[in-house]
């Protein structure tokens, strides 16, 4: 009876410590440290600061942490790729009222910009607009992944109210996007849609302290931040470094703590054999992946017996294991980013042409094919990209894998801006490498790739059959009927017609400083760069 | 001097539209993310790019006569701007490479010379071989391998240059920790150029009639050598370090790329890669002028050193 007692007792303190919030969250249990600049390299340049017009990671690492979204990536759980959680708002993660064509998001209180105005729904009603609905002559970038919006109003200071043309699972992922950060009215009114270029004004974690272009960007605390007791770092400083071989040094000799976009293999290896346990090494699955497109405006690639005899002749299963050693490339898949719920599962993928578990029943298949449409000495014109990783290293796996079926490639290595001229303007290839690399996992946009309608597909085809389950899934409000319509769309894509040939999806390793803690690696480079929940244990 | 400026703008504005691409397609679909096509055409529209190419040159032109560079086509900045914080750090590294050459060559060289065809001179000219066929870029990576690898084996932490460029006057240590190591890459190569010249300049020197003279006169050897050989030997060695100092100011490309230093090569390579033609240009005409720069004062130090020189 005593025992009884005692775990009541013991039930009943815990539950109100629970309740009155006595016991700290995680975080704090681990008992955090305070203070210290972090010190990370960034492998590419920032173009402007305004990341409502810009792509690249280069902008996203050192300018994200001045600024807030609506909504974000869950910083605790950055690897799921359906957790949000709110930045801006509060509460949950609105579901989407009238048949999910309706979404109200209440508004944060007592939040400041850096400048000391404060934040209300109609700054978070301009942000929107000027990335959905820009003025003329103004850029923006994301402009595409809205299209499913209709409007975007305040009902009063602190609600804001998007309303949809059609309910659209792509929506609530294309408002977490970190490129989507929230400006101050304000400023837009009084300065101008190009004044974030040069300028920032934020709600982040940190403000800007100083940039020197091509060198590095500083940032300091900011005392006002959001979110109570955060951030934990003084400050940090993030420092261009192009070569991957400057990188890796930097983090060995300590003058940077992490790199946040990847390294591959052997980097991981070198770094950990030369510095033990001062290393942590995390690693994820990545929403990236490379893959080969074939022009179908030229002959014989416009016979569908050719592109999947390209297909089939790729072991992913085998390069998934070897090729892994040596490039950040890993991950089999098909059209959607392998750990999401509407990805294929490894039964479905076997089914696809191309995916099949016995190779050489594949390449016999290849082959076969090839024969068929008389193509047994195929010789094909490969363009690639003039980076290594993964792209060369890819190319060099792709050809040798093409070899076994009797294809010649030749491959043409060329630097970016004549690679893209190639893809994009001249079309002069036969075959090229191609990419897809998004940064909030939202499978409904993402494979808007392989439709020969998109803005981003290269391979010169159009298929009304594949644009008409496209069609359906946009409109499909349920997740099972997304997923039947996205397996469809699959076996269209990659294996019917096999418009594109899929290689292995991108897997990101990050070995940093052991003493860098509260960062958790997301499935994309762009993820989880607010740093306001990194400190140093130092 | 402005012939050749304004055949190497010409020169310049055309080759670069010569290679495929552009700085908006790179800008907007070279990270693989959804590039929308219209966003791409406002880009260009907005740069300029979208106008006729005899338009954008003559408007290059103008810019150049006016002193007016333009914006970088990549960062939005003041072309001036981008250039004037590259230059100061390149500057930096070219006189220290220089002076650090020069420390090197002239003595060497004229040790080499003056005990010629002993194994002294065999030494010098083993080491300036050495340098010359050594890339300065490898002798780099070698340096920064060794600090991490001897640091780490000697003081159980591992230690690097820093990569940050701070000014020799917010920071002098900090500076010279990071810029004497490339100064001493380069350095040595461009001080192997140097010493072999003044070898061979103070061989040819020392069989002149004036020397035999000299030495009949029964000259102290140490006059004849300070007073009366090195001085004129020296207008080929001044020639050499005038081209490898002006060649220093924007061709370090690989160095700076090792040594992760923010000077003018490295930026020239960006500029380049990004299909950025307003800085490039921009980059090329700077680059040309302190050629031009540099060979006039390279023919005011020759009037110097042999006073039959005079420009008329």
């Amino acid at each position: 009876m005593k025992n009884v007692f005692s775990k009541l007792a013991i039930s009943t303190v815990v539950g109100a410590a629970l309740t009155l919030g006595v016991v700290a969250p995680t975080e704090a249990a681990r008992v955090v440290k305070k203070g210290g600049i972090l010190n990370f390299v960034v492998g590419s340049k920032i173009p402007s600061y305004d990341l409502h017009r810009e792509t690249t990671f280069g902008v996203i690492h050192p300018i994200r942490p001045f600024y807030s979204l609506l909504i974000r990536v869950n910083p605790n759980n950055p690897s799921s790729p359906t957790d949000f959680v709110c930045d801006l708002c509060v509460g949950a993660v609105p579901k989407g009222e009238k048949g999910f064509t309706e979404f109200t998001f209440n508004i944060r209180k007592g939040v400041k910009f850096h400048d000391g105005t404060p934040l209300t729904a109609h700054d978070i009603v301009a942000t929107y607009n000027k990335i959905i609905f820009p003025p003329e002559g103004v850029p923006s970038s994301r402009k595409a992944f809205f299209k499913m919006v209709e409007s975007v109003k305040a009902t009063d200071d602190f609600t804001a109210v998007f309303k949809l043309k059609f309910p659209s699972g792509a929506f609530i992922p294309a408002v977490a996007t970190p490129f989507n950060i929230v400006v101050s009215k304000k400023d837009l009114d009084t300065h101008g849609y190009n004044w974030h270029k040069k300028n920032i004004n934020g709600t982040g974690a940190f403000t800007f302290v100083q940039h020197q272009p091509g060198s590095f960007v500083e940032g300091k605390k900011y005392a006002n931040y959001h979110i109570a007791g955060k951030p934990y770092l003084d400050g940090y400083k993030a420092i261009a470094a192009p070569k991957m071989a400057v990188r890796l040094q930097a983090i060995r000799g300590d003058r940077a703590a992490i790199e946040f976009r990847g390294f591959p293999p052997k980097a991981r290896d070198d770094l950990v054999k030369a510095l033990g346990d001062k290393i942590t090494v995390q690693e994820s699955d990545w929403n990236c992946v490379l893959m080969f497109t074939p022009n179908q405006k030229r002959k014989p690639f416009d016979d569908p017996r050719v592109r999947k005899a390209l297909s089939l002749a790729v072991d992913r299963w085998g390069g998934s294991k070897y090729l892994s050693r040596i490039a950040i490339v890993k991950t089999v898949g098909g059209v959607v980013f392998p750990n999401h719920p509407l990805a294929a599962t490894k039964e479905e993928l076997m089914k696809l042409d191309g995916y099949g578990p016995d190779i050489e029943k594949n390449r016999a298949k290849a082959r076969a094919l090839l024969k068929e449409a008389g193509q047994e000495n195929l010789a094909v014109d490969f363009s690639n990209r003039g980076v290594d990783q993964p792209y060369k290293v890819v190319g060099t796996w792709l050809i040798d894998q093409w070899k076994k079926v009797g294809i010649k490639a030749t491959q043409r290595v060329q630097p970016s801006g004549p690679f893209y001229a190639s893809l994009r303007k001249k079309k002069d290839f036969d075959v090229s490498i191609d990419f897809n690399c998004q940064s909030v996992i939202n499978p409904i946009a993402d494979i808007t790739k392989f439709l020969g309608s998109a803005g981003n597909n290269y391979g010169s085809y159009e298929d009304p059959e594949l644009e008409a389950i496209y069609d359906k899934l946009l409109r499909e409000g349920s997740e099972a009927g997304q997923r039947k319509l996205v397996r469809q769309f699959e076996t269209r894509a990659l294996s019917d017609q096999a418009h594109m040939g899929i290689t292995l999806w991108w897997y990101k390793i990050n070995p940093h400083r052991s003493y860098v803690k509260g960062w958790k690696i997301a499935p994309s480079h762009y993820l989880n760069q607010a740093l306001d929940q990194v400190w140093l244990d130092k | 001097m402005i012939p050749t400026l304004i055949g190497a703008a010409i020169l310049v504005f055309f080759l670069l539209r010569l290679i495929p691409g552009d700085v908006c397609e790179l800008r907007l679909a070279g990270t693989g993310l959804y590039a929308d096509p219209a966003q791409i055409d406002l880009c260009r529209t907005n740069l300029g790019l979208n106008d006729p190419v005899i338009v954008q040159f003559f408007k290059f032109l103008f810019g150049f006569v006016i002193f007016d560079l333009g914006d970088s086509m990549w960062t939005g900045q003041p072309i001036t701007y981008e250039i004037g914080l590259r230059f100061q750090l390149s500057l930096q590294v070219a006189i220290m490479a220089t002076v650090v050459a020069i420390g090197i060559s002239i003595p060497l060289g004229a040790i080499s010379a003056i005990k010629q065809d002993t194994w002294i001179d065999y030494v010098v000219r083993a080491f300036s071989i050495a340098g010359i066929a050594m890339p300065s870029f490898w002798l780099g990576i070698l340096i920064i391998l060794g600090l991490l690898i001897l640091t780490q084996a000697w003081f159980g932490t591992p230690w690097m240059p820093p990569i940050d460029y701070v000014a020799p006057w917010d920071d002098p240590w900090r500076n010279l920790t990071q810029l004497i190591w490339p100064a001493v890459a380069t350095g040595y190569r461009y001080s192997a150029v140097a010493t072999r010249m003044t070898r061979s300049a103070l061989l040819e020197v020392l069989r002149e009639d004036y020397i035999r003279t000299a030495r009949a006169k029964g000259l102290l050897e140490k006059v004849i050598i300070n007073r009366h050989a090195l001085k004129n030997s020296m207008l080929p060695v001044v020639t050499v370090i005038g081209i490898e100092f002006a060649f220093l100011m924007g061709g370090l490309v690989v160095t700076e790329q090792v040594f992760n230093l923010n000077g003018l090569g490295k930026l020239f390579v960006e500029s380049v890669l990004n299909n950025d033609y307003a800085l490039t240009q921009a980059l090329v005409m700077v680059v040309v002028t302190v050629f031009v720069f540099t060979n006039f004062i390279v023919d005011l130090f020759y009037a110097w050193l042999d006073p039959r020189i005079r420009y008329s």
